[in-house]
């Protein structure tokens, strides 16, 4: 499972209907979410290697720390 | 028949006020008996005339390979667009046709209901689809009902997931889709959404057939499509064209200004067409090089006196109003986007700043709402940015054009209802 899990790359979605752009996020995984100037998230599109494993971990934060659980991490198979 | 290279096709046999069933299946002779096909449709060519230009038979396909018996078909006749005007032309010409297509669409995916949504804003409209609903019902329409739904009229509430979540819900919000395609649904049962125009036109495939249809248009974008023509025209006129002619001949066609000096094509999530390309075919394979496209088939000619930039903010300030404020970047962003263009329009001395904001944000906000609304504005935008180019660095550097301070203006952008609603900072 460790090994395959790190085939591929993920990329995190915000449902931006939910989202209440206090930007959470951008603190917990300021890697790929930075804030637009009302404080909505913008977050990276190009997806990210599950090999970077700071970054998923980072990603997991920001998934968990959302006060509107409008993050989530989609898994793509097209990584760089 | 109707002769396969003429025009008026789906427009044909007006007259004054709508046909009656009889009258349509007079004129039009009866949709042909025997099942609805798939392949027919898919051979058409036929593409979604409310805007995204998608193949119709695509969309067909993957909703009849949903389960379920309870399927619905959505005839989207909301035409929320101001300065369109065709559905209303041909709802107002003959409402039989599209609730053919209609059938013939819930034929092939398998649907038994057939929700038509025109805009309650509209009696004309209502009243019209009314009594076609009810002749259809009372002349049996092979176990398909047919129900009229009318939401009250909003830009987006003529957005399909707005549409299709008023239909189950009582409210005309747009939905999150995160994949695409993404298959919309009342309670469980999959839903079809087609524009009433491109109904009619599979009213018309269903009986002639795909050869036919492709006698007009060109290989890419076969058949015919309506073009509403404003601005700078002697009427605001509705015109059915063959896809592919060219631009030019629908201006004169529509007696517009022949020498405009710029068209904004498609709507108002539409694009501005320098006037040096007047002679590109009418069709979105032609038109997506210059940025442009044919979308909801709206043509708004500026003539040489009027200012790109002023018509461009008084629109985007339009649908800056309209957006429905589920998500930051539309809600923030379009009103932000629309007071850049503002100060850009008179000459404060926040021009230059100005400028450049608005390239930032249009960055900043495309592709992050939960519908496209936002996208069509910023779209809008930069078009009017690489059309006006020369004219607006005149705005940038503080000398904007005398037309920037007359009131007269060619995109008949609704006023605004609650104008304070505009201000967010
Ligand atoms: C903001 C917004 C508003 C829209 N308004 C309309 C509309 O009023 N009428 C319409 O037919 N399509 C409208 N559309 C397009 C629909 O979402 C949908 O693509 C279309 O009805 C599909 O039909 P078609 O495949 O026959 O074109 C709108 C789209 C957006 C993003
Ligand atoms: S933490 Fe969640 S709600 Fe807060 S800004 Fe980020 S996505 Fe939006
Ligand atoms: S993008 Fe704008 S119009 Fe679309 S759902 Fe979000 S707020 Fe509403």
């Amino acid at each position: 499972m460790g090994v395959r899990r790190r085939v591929g790359g993920f990329v995190l979605l915000v449902n931006p209907i939910l989202c209440d752009g206090f930007g959470h996020c951008a603190e917990l995984a300021p890697d790929l979410v930075h804030v637009d100037e009302w404080g909505y998230p913008i977050i990276t599109t190009e997806p990210v290697a599950l090999s970077n494993l700071a970054a998923l971990e980072s990603a997991r934060y920001a998934v968990r720390g959302c006060p509107r659980q409008a993050l989530r991490i989609e898994r793509v198979h097209d990584a760089q | 028949m109707i002769a396969p290279e003429s025009v008026p096709r789906v427009l044909r046999h007006a007259a004054g006020r709508p046909l009656t069933l009889a009258q349509h299946e007079e004129s039009f002779g009866p949709l042909a008996p025997g099942a609805p096909s798939l392949e027919l449709l898919e051979s058409s060519g036929l593409t979604g005339r409310g805007g995204a230009a998608f193949p119709t038979a695509r969309k067909a396909r993957l909703i009849r390979e949903q389960r379920g018996h309870n399927k619905f078909v959505v005839v989207n006749a909301m035409e929320g667009e101001p300065a369109a005007h065709k559905d209303r032309t041909l709802i107002s010409a003959n409402p039989h046709l599209v609730l053919d297509g209609a059938q013939y669409l819930a034929g092939i995916v398998g649907a038994r209901h057939v929700a038509v949504c025109v805009s309650r804003d509209d009696p004309i409209m209502v009243n019209h689809l009314q009594r076609a609903v009810h002749e259809r019902d009372r002349h049996g329409a092979r176990g398909i009902s047919f129900e009229l739904h009318t939401p009250p009229w909003r830009y987006v509430a003529g957005e399909e997931s707005a549409l299709v979540h008023w239909l189950d819900d009582n409210e005309s919000l747009p939905q999150y889709r995160p994949r695409r395609p993404h298959i919309l649904r009342i309670g469980h049962a999959p839903v079809l959404v087609d524009n009433a125009e491109t109904c009619a036109h599979v009213g018309l495939i269903a009986r002639y057939g795909a050869d036919w249809f492709r006698r007009l248009g060109t290989p890419t974008s076969p058949g015919s499509a309506l073009v509403s023509v404003s601005g700078a025209v002697a009427r605001p006129t509705v015109l059915e064209v063959p896809l592919g002619v060219p631009v030019r001949s629908i201006l004169e066609r529509a007696g517009a200004d022949p020498d405009p000096q710029a068209l904004l094509m498609g709507g108002y999530g539409g694009a501005w067409l320098d006037a040096r390309h007047l002679d590109v075919p009418y069709s979105e394979d032609a038109l997506a090089p210059l940025g442009s496209s044919v979308g909801a088939g709206v043509i708004i000619v500026l003539p040489r006196a009027g200012c790109g930039v002023v018509e461009t903010q008084r629109i985007a300030r339009w649908m800056a109003n309209e957006s429905a404020r589920q998500c930051g970047p539309c809600a923030f962003g379009l009103p932000a986007i629309a007071e850049d263009l503002a100060r850009l329009a008179v000459d404060t001395p926040g021009a230059r700043a100005a400028y450049d904001r608005l390239i930032d944000r249009c960055g900043a906000i495309e592709g992050r709402g939960a519908c496209r609304h936002p996208d069509g504005v910023v779209r809008l935008v930069r078009s009017a940015l690489r059309v006006f180019a020369a004219h607006i660095e005149d705005h940038a550097r503080g000398v904007p054009c005398p037309a920037s301070r007359s009131t007269r203006h060619y995109s008949a952008v609704p006023s605004l209802e609650r104008e304070e609603e505009l201000i967010w900072e």
